[in-house]
């Protein structure tokens, strides 16, 4: 057999994302492996008879290979995006097979994050479908000498009307296979009242597979002769091993060596942290070793590092001017003017991503080439990391994609990654390293604390005459230039310089922040501070004024417009405005939308019971979210109930979005309710669900009814825009039932649990 | 050496009895199914069933399966799905998946115990198992969709 044999063998055989049963991926790869041609990076689509794109191949039986070019941690987009082709198509679901991708540029980014899967490759994969079905069309109408024109796609046959003939895709895939692949504008787009799929969406492609246990995630990837590794990283960001002692640790059952992997050169990057790994025969004699390691450390110039002090020092900030990164009007002469105003701190902590599978990679490093299974995100990331750290070229990593065990972000950077690769190459065997929780929970890219100063003078109706924010947060870009210390356009942009009311007056500023830990995406990333910065400081100023806070909102969002950002930097998350204009009157539709739904203002509510509401556009979505809760005398909180609204353009997959915000309710009700990571001289406090609990299935809202908008936009996220409002709404609600207003997450800090 | 029945089957184990029934089964039988979420029996994504009964596998030692029957997942039902499976695949519980395994041991476990679950006593058998994508209300609406196909 030769090494490419070996590596597709391989792959069938232990990466492929099912391992076995009805829904078999990758079940072609045997009767090839004899011919010797296929390479590790090929497709089954590559391989089709018929394949004018890369996301497509027809075999002459009719299977129809699509590739999911995007990783699938949760949000269906490994089924909603074939969808989308497979409409097109006009192909029978049941004959559609989808392949995982490798990491590889021709397919476009693939770096699953910022909810943008869907819009970003929307256009393509319709060109990918509506590519073949010309060709199939064509084939057809040579074959019957008539025109192409009085052909047309029926569920996986082409069909001749007046003369009733027929055609099968698989049949026909040949001849198409020998026509020119057509231009673009010669294309026809289904109509959407002939969409098959698009609209209705489907289940998981994987979904049984998800039930029987036989989806195989990064953490069950195995291949012959692989060793399992634990790492103890420097517990301080940018530490160093100064000495260590692994005679006890080599006398575990099981530990085969321990391997020292180098500390990384500021700024961290998606760079391994270092540390001694404990390489061994099973994941739990690596855990075992390595709790017998003696290593001394040098703890480098975070050792400083205190979040409490850092709060403070964020806070005061805060309290002073800071950059200007948007304002209309003159806020500080009304200010001047002196008089009544309102302000308050708000403030969001470090929180970690706590995915259910923690992180892990298998690498393998032979003959110069490293071949990669990883729950990736981040496939492409992966591959440029890995080639950085072993110093051998791109085109020399493989990266293989498992089903990820959810990602929130965390996924997208690659550093575990290049741990297992950096071993592999060490050890000479492959090496799959397993993180603990604990690992998990300290040594993430946390999202950033923030703190907020909020000011606004009201006038005689009760609204704002000026309004001041000030966010001060460590940013993003820290991992990738030590000296970043503002907030980049990428991450204001998210709630903050779009604060979407209509005021005469507003200024908003962003202030220095000097990052400690990584700080890296997270499902909603700024949003999540923003919104609750925002939209509970409108709540505040509702009650301020003895407004209902809906009218009041509904009154700040104003008649519906498109906001104008001249002179503002605002990236619109990448995408045109003319495509995806701000809109307040799609943010007043979801607001009045979920106000109708939730019977706002016609329900009663008993004590220590209450409704809040917040309205928020993210990742060019709007929803709108109403809370109720209900809190006993010991301060314990219930949510029974959460509705929300959203308008997310076209939305291809129903279910899947439901889904989507039905989770985002709970991944908000845990930020609220016990989100927390501290740090004190440098090391993280928490560890594990103990000290950084998640919500629970009885903590979790009861009942999270979601309602979609039918919009003819072009598609928006769906992924992460249901967090931020759903936190500020919640918050608004313990307001409600309490008179408690929480400015300071988590809840806790309240005595509320 | 520990003798144990794993889905039915004779296995003998001869490695440390400390070890963690969660890594025989995954590293050593090679049976994934079952998760490692926090090794700690705090999230419940490795539940298994030990003699019948809803066990955290990272905290079983090996040493306390020596004569026991343990079913995971693999071994759930011998003929199609279960019908806490099929109820999960119905009410499209799972988003990542990856806890899912657990919930629907230890609903199968809750189950077998109680035929028709009030939403307390499934919030009480549940609350030890953590999905981090958010499926509870499925997981309810699923385990009550189970509880009539059982009945």
């Amino acid at each position: 057999m030769s090494a490419i044999e070996n590596v597709s063998r391989r792959r069938f055989l232990m990466g492929g994302i099912v391992a076995a049963g009805a829904l078999v991926l990758g079940v072609r790869y045997y009767p090839r492996l004899s011919s010797g041609d296929r390479l590790p990076s090929d497709t089954n689509a590559d391989h089709a008879t018929l394949h004018p794109s890369v996301y497509l191949g027809i075999d002459p039986d009719g299977t129809v290979w699509i590739v999911a070019s995007r990783s699938e941690m949760g949000t269906t987009s490994r089924t909603t995006l074939p969808l989308i082709v497979a409409d097109e198509l006009d192909a029978d679901w049941k004959r559609v097979k989808i392949e995982q991708a490798i990491g590889d540029e021709r397919y476009g980014d693939q770096n699953t994050d910022g909810s943008h899967s869907i819009r970003s490759f929307y256009d393509a994969m319709r060109g990918a479908g509506a590519t073949a079905r010309f060709m199939l069309i064509q084939a057809a109408a040579q074959q019957w000498g008539v025109l192409a024109a009085e052909c047309e796609a029926d569920l996986h046959v082409v069909v001749h009307r007046s003369t009733n003939r027929r055609a099968g895709y698989g049949e026909l895939a040949s001849a198409a296979a020998k026509l020119p692949v057509p231009p673009k504008e010669a294309l026809k787009l289904k109509p959407k009242g002939a969409w098959r799929y698009v609209g209705k969406g489907k289940v998981s492609y994987d979904l049984e597979a998800l039930v029987t246990g036989k989806a195989i995630y990064g953490m069950d990837a195995r291949v012959d002769g692989m060793v399992y590794a634990s790492v103890e990283r420097p517990p301080v960001l940018g530490g160093k091993v100064k000495s260590y002692d692994d005679k006890e640790a080599l006398k575990v059952a099981g530990v085969r060596q321990t391997v020292p992997i180098d500390p990384f050169q500021p700024p961290p990057a998606f760079q391994p942290l270092g540390g001694i790994a404990v390489i061994a025969d099973n994941t739990w004699a690596a855990f075992q070793g390595r709790k017998k390691l003696n290593i001394s450390w040098d703890n480098g110039l975070n050792e400083t590092y205190n979040s409490d002090t850092y709060k403070n020092e964020l806070r005061e900030t805060s309290h002073n001017p800071c950059k200007v990164v948007r304002n209309v009007g003159d806020a500080d002469a009304v200010f001047a003017k002196g008089g009544k105003f309102q302000e308050a701190d708000y403030y969001v902590p470090l929180l970690a991503h706590a995915a259910m599978e923690p992180l892990v990679a298998l690498a393998e490093f032979k003959d110069g080439k490293a071949t990669l299974w990883a729950p990736t995100q981040n496939p492409q990331g992966a591959r440029d990391t890995v080639s950085k750290e072993l110093g051998i070229a791109k085109e020399d990593v493989i990266c293989h994609v498992t089903l990820l065990g959810g990602g929130f972000g965390r996924k997208s950077k690659p550093d575990y990654v290049a741990e297992a690769a950096v071993l592999s190459k060490k050890v000479g065997r492959p090496v799959k390293v397993v993180w603990t929780r604990e690992d998990d929970i300290k040594f993430d890219y946390y999202n950033a604390v923030a703190s907020m100063y909020m000011k606004a003078t009201l006038g005689a109706d009760g609204k704002p005459t000026a309004w001041l924010q000030r966010s001060v947060f460590p940013p993003i870009p820290s991992i990738f230039d030590v000296n970043a210390v503002y907030g980049d356009p990428g991450h204001l942009q998210q709630g903050w310089t779009d604060v979407p009311y209509d005021l005469p007056n507003l200024r908003i500023e962003n202030g220095p922040a000097k990052a400690h830990v990584r700080i890296g995406w997270l499902r909603s990333v700024a949003n999540i501070y923003h919104a609750f910065g925002i939209q509970c400081f409108t709540d505040e100023l509702a009650h301020a004024a003895g407004r209902d806070p809906l009218d009041y909102l509904l009154d700040l969002i104003g008649d519906p417009r498109t906001i104008d950002f001249k002179g503002v930097a605002y990236p619109n998350y990448g995408a045109s405005m003319d495509a995806y204009p701000w809109e307040t009157g799609r943010l007043r539709r979801v607001t009045e939308l979920v106000a109708e739904k939730s019977g706002w203002g016609k329900r009663k509510h008993g004590k220590g019971t209450g409704i809040g509401i917040a309205a928020h556009r993210s990742f060019l979505t709007y929803v709108a979210t109403v809370v109720e809760v209900e809190v006993n005398d010991q301060g314990e909180v219930r949510i029974p109930r959460v509705d929300m609204a959203l308008d997310a353009g076209l939305v291809v997959n129903p279910e899947a979005t439901r889904a989507q915000f039905e989770g985002a309710a709970v991944f908000g009700t845990s930020v609220v309710r016990s989100g927390e990571i501290t740090a004190a001289k440098g090391v993280i406090d928490q560890s594990n669900f103990q000290d950084y609990p998640v919500a629970r299935i009885n903590e979790a809202p009861f009942q999270t009814n979601v309602y979609i908008v039918d919009s003819d936009a072009p598609p928006a996220g769906v992924g992460e825009p249901g967090v931020p409002p759903f936190v500020a709404a919640f918050c608004n609600a313990i307001f409600a039932a309490t008179g408690k207003r929480v400015r300071d997450l988590p809840i806790t800090k309240l005595g509320l649990s | 050496m520990i003798q144990l029945k794993v889905n039915g089957a004779e296995q003998s184990f001869d490695g440390a009895p400390e070890m963690p029934l969660l890594w025989y089964l995954r590293d050593v039988l090679g049976l994934t199914g079952s998760k490692f979420g926090c090794g700690v029996g705090l999230c419940g994504a490795c539940t298994v069933h030990v003699n019948a009964q809803a066990a955290r596998s990272c905290v079983t030692t090996m040493g306390n399966t020596a004569g026991k029957e343990v079913t995971t997942v693999e071994g759930l039902e011998q003929n199609g799905l279960h019908p806490v499976q099929k109820a999960w695949m119905q009410i499209n519980v799972p988003q990542c998946g990856y806890c899912q395994v657990g919930q629907m041991m230890q609903a199968v476990a809750l189950l077998n115990s109680k035929k028709k679950p009030t939403d307390h006593e499934i919030e009480e058998a549940m609350s030890g198992n953590i999905c981090r994508c958010g499926t509870y209300q499925r997981i309810r609406a699923a385990i009550k969709a189970a509880a009539g196909e059982m009945a």
